[in-house]
């Protein structure tokens, strides 16, 4: 089929458009990564070796590719520094995704129970956040958490304890900040969900006999699971690259892997070493993004 | 179906409006029930008594009350006023979840994530029944609905009339006291609702269950109740056995809301043994039977049904040796309405009123049909003639 072809007919053209946008947003910039990532640092610019140059002939080329190695793989792998940091990434991904869904679920369940009035306005409160910077926000919260800050005084107020506890550079101020910013990534998906199941649902459930919790358990969060699916990936994946809220919140005695990632690029100047890192962050992450892409079309074919 | 279904002895109801057992206590009692949104009162002091093996139907306008009753007896309102007996226990205050009450839902309210099997297993697990009991009570209710082949299936995968069974199964499934019956039928095409309706009434009769059901579809009503009440503005305005509803109904506003009726202002001119004699604007002088209330003088409405009147070429003759007096009425026909069965004649009276006559089309040729325009005279008895204060 002609490009003139594919162009003249608009709906043919919509349903390429993707596979071209991936291929030039996403397919080719991996490629470079992958080639950096099996490349040697050097000093030099750019600082990796080698560097391909389709001008010097076929012969350089070939010679290039031989000097391709996995060196670098082999040694974040191999490296308790590295391998403690991609634990280190999913453990907080992890935690950080459950204490959202725990957090945003009731919310989002009381705002698909408004009257369709108050929906909108909540809507709204849940996206206005997103009009100040991310960055101010996040220093909002070290002025929060600070050791004279707002969340101390009020503990002290209420004499919940008798001396100032200490937020900053602990985990719990991180996560903390990784609640705060990704809630509504966690919100917006579940309350899509749920404001579009029917209630007489979960009437029916209690009149055949269901107590309020079961009612929940059997009807509501399972006909919801679409929606929790889709905002724990929202929230999951950018997690683990994470970088800015543990680097300004968190403590500094282990790292995430996007903060890894960050030192070995502009500390190191070891861009190769970066991008393998990259790589392998990104097969971690492909696993969970697979499976649950198999659970979703599990579930039309069930739905069919 | 199959018959090996237990039966509550005694309570078996050989339908039409026969009376139960006198002395039978009324296995639900509503007493002055009233719920209030806002400012609108929904339901306004209602107080009912639905015997055992009954099957009750709440008929009314949209808007007059009677979901917001059903669902109270469900569970999913408390009443603001009044109390709800099952037996000896008010449950007017109790959690749908606590209540020996199941109810079939407008649009079934089918789980769509769970199976048939599961769908109508639902209640029964919550019940806490052994494993094996609850596959035996399934493949019963299967069995009842006809669902046989069917119990893997997601309501998804169910047709209109499929769905509706299942709904019907997995509300019968714990054997409640009552069943509620929230329009179950309105989704369906008329067909396939005639033929449900027949079975609904078979299955509450072999099982003696007793049902409530809502309507807005008067002729739904009729077929399948023993007994309707009929709601108006969260008020009701009648409890009737179909038959009483229709031939007897209490106002003005009922034989209107209740299938089609003719109606006359006018005045009490005379009483003539049981007959009334009444002056009318549109019809002139009207010979009525009174009715059972008597009433004094003043205004009323003289309704008469279609199908009480009758057409004819020419004044009717009393035939000799019966002490008959018709009311007969000379017109034209101003617009005819053939529907099968019957035909709905509009006859233009001198007067300019319409009065709508229907006449069973009992022959097959068209030799008794009248054609627009032509001279007629439209009669009726004075027994077929209702009094309704105005």
């Amino acid at each position: 089929m002609s490009a003139r072809r594919i162009f003249a007919r608009p709906a043919r053209f919509a349903a390429i458009a993707p596979y071209v946008w991936m291929v030039l947003f996403f397919l080719v910039p991996f490629a470079f990564v992958l080639k950096i990532s099996l490349s040697q640092t050097a000093i030099a610019q750019p600082p990796y070796e080698p560097v391909f140059d389709l001008t010097a002939g076929w012969d350089a080329l070939k010679a290039a590719f031989a000097a391709l190695s996995i060196d670098n793989f082999r040694l974040l792998v191999s490296d308790d520094l590295y391998v403690f940091a991609y634990v280190r990434s999913l453990t907080v991904a992890v935690t950080s995704t459950a204490l959202l869904l725990l957090v945003g679920y009731p919310i989002a369940y009381g705002m698909a129970r408004l009257p369709r009035r108050w929906q909108a306005v909540a809507m709204v409160l849940v996206i206005v956040p997103f009009w100040t910077s991310f960055l101010i926000r996040i220093y909002a919260w070290i002025n929060i958490l600070q050791h004279d800050g707002l969340l101390n005084q009020i503990l002290l107020g209420l004499h919940l304890v008798s001396q100032p506890v200490v937020w900053l550079s602990t985990d719990s101020a991180m996560y903390i900040g990784i609640v705060y910013s990704y809630l509504p990534f966690m919100i917006l998906p579940l309350y899509a969900t749920l404001a579009k199941m029917e209630p007489v649902l979960e009437e029916a459930a209690s009149d055949l006999g269901a107590p309020p919790w079961q009612v929940f358990w059997l009807v509501t969060f399972p006909l919801s699971l679409p929606g929790v699916g889709a905002g724990v990936l929202l929230c999951f994946i950018p997690i683990v690259g994470e970088f800015v809220i543990p680097d300004l919140l968190a403590g500094s005695n282990s790292l995430m892997i996007g903060q890894t990632l960050w030192l070995e690029f502009f500390t190191n100047k070891d861009w190769p070493v970066a991008s393998a890192a990259a790589i392998i962050l990104l097969v971690v992450l492909l696993v969970p993004l697979l499976l649950y892409e198999r659970l979703q079309k599990r579930q039309l074919e069930q739905g069919r | 179906m199959t018959d090996e279904l237990p039966r509550t002895d005694g309570v078996a109801n050989a339908g039409g409006g026969d009376p139960l057992p006198a002395a039978r206590q009324p296995l639900l009692r509503i007493e002055g029930v009233a719920k209030t949104f806002g400012t609108f009162r929904a339901v306004d002091g209602v107080s009912l008594d639905i015997k055992a093996g009954e099957f009750f139907a709440l008929l009314g306008p949209s808007g007059c009350g009677k979901t917001t009753l059903l669902r109270m007896l469900a569970g999913f309102e408390a009443p603001d006023e009044g109390r709800i007996l099952l037996g000896d226990k008010d449950i007017a205050q109790a959690l749908p979840h606590e209540r020996p009450i199941n109810m079939m839902f407008q649009n079934y309210a089918l789980f769509p994530h769970l199976s048939v099997r599961d769908n109508i297993a639902f209640g029964l697990k919550r019940a806490g029944m052994a494993r094996a009991e609850i596959a035996t009570r399934v493949a019963e209710m299967v069995a009842l609905v006809k669902l046989e082949g069917l119990e893997r299936r997601k309501p998804d995968q169910l047709s209109g009339g499929q769905r509706q069974r299942v709904a019907l199964a997995r509300a019968l499934a714990r054997r409640p006291q009552l069943l509620l019956l929230d329009e179950p039928l309105a989704a369906l095409d008329k067909k396939l609702r005639e033929s449900t309706q027949g079975e609904l009434m078979e299955l509450q009769r072999r099982l003696g269950m007793t049902f409530i059901i809502v309507t807005h579809d008067q002729e739904e009503a009729m077929t399948v109740a023993d007994r309707i009440g009929v709601m108006n503005a969260g008020r009701l305005a009648q409890v009737a056995s179909p038959r009483e509803l229709y031939e007897a109904p209490l106002s003005r506003w009922i034989a209107e809301f209740v299938g089609d009726i003719n109606l006359f202002d006018g005045e009490t001119r005379l009483r003539d043994g049981h007959r009334l004699i009444i002056g009318t604007r549109d019809a002139g002088t009207l010979v009525v039977a009174e009715p059972r209330e008597p009433v004094g003088a003043g205004q009323f409405s003289i309704a008469i049904r279609p199908e009480k009147i009758k057409l004819s070429r020419r004044a009717p003759v009393s035939e000799a040796g019966r002490e008959t007096t018709i009311n007969s009425l000379d017109g034209v026909i101003a617009d005819v309405c053939y529907l099968g069965g019957t035909t709905t004649y509009k006859v233009k009276l001198d007067s300019g009123a319409i009065v709508r006559a229907s006449v069973a089309n009992s022959a097959r040729l068209d030799v008794d049909a009248y054609s627009v325009g032509q001279q007629i005279v439209a009669w009726f008895t004075p027994d077929d003639c209702l009094v309704l204060p105005s």
